[in-house]
Order: structure tokens, then sequence, then C-alpha cells
């Protein structure tokens, strides 16, 4: 297999060049898609049997929580293949992620405990599910807090993705905290083996509504990478090219 | 080539270790992890005595008893092979269903009713239109069969009888307490 489309990732000029490229592709469909979903869940979908009207939560409670896992596990991704191949891009792909995944972990927890008090009758309860997501949020702005701390770029890469491969043990633990233990929060209804628990009216809005967070993800980081590699590059000579001065 | 075999073989020591501790030290603080404790527990005395716990289950059909002109009341929680009464003063939350999830938190009395000071609902996770709860109540066939209780863990709760009623399609006018 020829590796040289994945070493050329490594290249910070090319790496720059092909995020701008790519943005608006994931920008423009993320907000049409999302703007789709709102409108599904919020007017189309019908009221749920027992919880009414206060359902619809879900169609921002739930994509959030599945982003903060789904952002968390990209990270850490990243910071693997940065620590094993030296890769300075890929460390910047993973600082890139930290504070995307951070807002969406802070918005499922602030969505779920708005969703929690008039459903369950509570903002928030010390449960396996809603406790491995706050630790998913201090591992966030862990990973955060340590990359600042540490004054020698290189040093504080290295650090950091080891903080990021070591955290991404408690990505399982949050998804299967509801059925290790006995927890308020119900079971998974469509991140489950077989057919999801919820009506096609409901679920199509929730779907798209996924895959529209899933391309805003991807835009985002694509434009904090860019950012990311501006500030490591500053003095490159291309950079000075690339803006033309 | 060595030193990145050596880092890759470094990044999966590090990445089995952590799971490992993690896996040990999740399995020894399990009591504490769990959120609630179910009847079936509660009645093998695994609870801790004369202080406060959660007891998780389901509200017993047809158990809700209201003391007229207060807001005590009393019913039945239940994981199909334990029962345990449960008294309560105070506003139930809209989705306490008979039939449903709950988790209550407060003591077990003497008598071995649980005087619980906060109740909440644990709804399932299945999600539907009125019209389709209400067409599945009336064929009530199989579909009500596959459900599971939504409080039932794996290593909680005990299997569940198929014949147990499930709350798919429960009236909501059963437990609002406002």
């Amino acid at each position: 297999m020829n590796w040289t489309w994945f070493h050329r990732l490594g290249s910070p000029p090319h790496a720059y060049r092909l995020a701008q490229r790519l943005t608006p592709w994931f920008a423009w469909p993320a907000a049409i898609l999302c703007l789709l979903a709102l409108y599904g869940g919020l007017v189309l979908a019908p009221p749920d049997y027992q919880q009414g009207e206060g359902f619809r939560m879900i169609y921002v409670h739930a994509p959030t929580a599945w982003m903060s896992l789904m952002v968390y596990t990209t990270m850490a991704l990243a910071a693997a293949v940065a620590l094993i191949w030296r890769i300075k891009v890929a460390h910047a792909a993973a600082a890139a992620c930290a504070p995307i995944g951070a807002s969406f972990t802070f918005a499922a927890l602030v969505t779920g405990s708005l969703y929690g008090e008039p459903m369950w009758g509570t903002w928030w309860e010390w449960d396996p599910r809603l406790t491995s997501e706050l630790i998913l949020l201090f591992l966030y702005l862990g990973y955060m807090g340590l990359r600042a701390a540490i004054e020698d770029p290189q040093r504080a890469d290295r650090t950091s993705a080891v903080l990021a491969v070591v955290g991404v043990v408690n990505v399982p633990i949050i998804h299967y905290s509801v059925s290790w233990w006995n927890s308020l929060h119900q079971a998974p209804t469509v991140m489950r083996f077989g057919k999801p628990h919820m009506s096609p009216a409901m679920l199509w809005p929730l779907l798209v509504m996924l895959i529209g967070f899933t391309l805003l993800f991807a835009a985002l980081l694509l434009v904090r990478l860019r950012a990311e590699i501006l500030a490591r590059e500053r003095n490159a000579a291309w950079i000075r090219e690339e803006l033309g001065a | 080539m060595t030193p990145r075999r050596r880092r890759m073989t470094l990044v999966i020591a590090i990445l089995a270790g952590v799971s490992i501790a993690g896996a040990l030290a999740l399995s020894a603080f399990r009591r504490n992890v769990t959120f609630f404790f179910d009847p079936t527990q509660v009645a093998a005395g695994q609870v801790p005595v004369g202080e406060r716990f959660r007891l998780g289950g389901m509200v017993t059909e047809g158990s809700l008893r209201r003391a007229p002109g207060s807001l005590e009341v009393r019913f039945v929680v239940t994981d199909y092979s334990h029962d345990v009464p449960v008294s309560y003063t105070g506003v139930l939350p809209d989705l306490f269903r008979e039939g449903a999830g709950v988790v209550a938190h407060g003591r077990l009395a003497p008598n071995g009713t649980f005087v619980a000071d906060e109740v909440l609902a644990k709804h399932d996770e299945k999600y539907m239109p009125p019209e389709v709860a209400r067409s599945l109540k009336r064929r009530h066939g199989e579909s009500r069969q596959e459900a599971t209780p939504a409080a039932a863990g794996p290593q909680g709760a005990p299997p569940q009888p198929p014949q147990a009623p499930v709350s798919t399609a429960a009236p909501p006018t059963a437990g609002a307490g406002s």
C-alpha cells in the first residue's frame, strides 16, 4: 500500500492548505443538516407518549453527548499517532480537538440537567453515567491545562498526548455505565445492537442532527487546526508566502 | 523503524495498563458506583442497615394508594422477584407511573417499609408517538413481552419473566402528582 498521502499529511503547509480547501465542504452541509434536523425535531416529529413535548430536548442532548465521546476518541487517536510517528500536525490536531470536545461535553451536561429536572425530578445526581461524563469534561480541561502549563512546545505535546491516550479508557466506561451499573439514566435508544427503540418519525431528525454535528465538528477542527499550525509555524518561510507578505 | 516500534509498544502498554487498573478499581468500587439497590438486594440484606440508600425498580401496577387529604402516597417497588413497599410524602415527578421505573431515596423502617424522602422517575429508552403506544396497548402481545424494564441492570436484577407487565403504554394519568 502507498502511504505517501499519509506522510504528506504530516507536512504543515500541505495540511494547512488541505484544511483550508476542505472547510466549506464540511461547514455548509453541517449548517443545512442541523437546520433541517432542528425543524424535523421541533416541528415535524410527534410528541412522545410518556414525555410529551419535553422529549424534544433529546435532539440537542443526545447528539452533543455522542459528540463528546467521538471528539475524545478522535483526540486520543491523533495523540497516539503523534506519539508513535512523531507527527507535529497530529499533535496540533489533538490540541485543536480539546476545546471543541470540552464544549460538546459542557453542552451535554447542561442540556442533560435541563432534561433531567422535568423528566426524572432532579437537576443532578451522582449517578454513574452523569459522573463519568463530568469526569470527561475534567479530562478535556486537564488536557488543556497541562498543555498551557508546559512552556516547551515539544514537551507540552508529548506530555499532554500521554494524558489524552490514558483518558480514553473513560469513553467505554461512559457508554456502558448504564448497563454495567444500576443507573438513573436509561439504556441507549439508538447506539445499541438491534433496532433503535424509537419511531421512524422521531428517529430521522435525531440521526440527521448527529451527522450535522459530526460535520460541524470536522469543520471546527479544520479551522482550529489551521490556527494551531499558524501559531506553531509562525516563523516559517512558507507562511509568509502563503499570506502574501 | 525500531524506535517507532518501541513507541508503539509503549503506547499500547500504557493503554493496557490503565485499562486493567481502571477495571480493577471499578470492580472494587462496584457497591459504591451502583446508584441504587433493587428489591432482591434488599431482601438478601445487602443494603446498609439504618442508613439512607436508594431503592430502584418498577412500580407495581395497581399498588399506588393515596392518603386522602394529604400528600402521602404508598406504592410497591418490584423487580419481579421481590417486592418492597414504599411510603412517601411529597409531590411525585410527572413521569411517575405504575409499571414504570422509579428510584426512591430514603431508609428502611423496622417493619420492612421503605420510607422515602425523595422519589425520582426513571423512564425507559423507548420513544414513540401516543397513537403508536395506544395501538401497541390494544394488541398487547409480542411487543409488550419483548420489552424489558428500564431499571433492571445485568448483574443487579435477575432475568425477567417474559409475561411481566411492562408499561409500554401506561395511561399518562396514573401518577401525575401536580
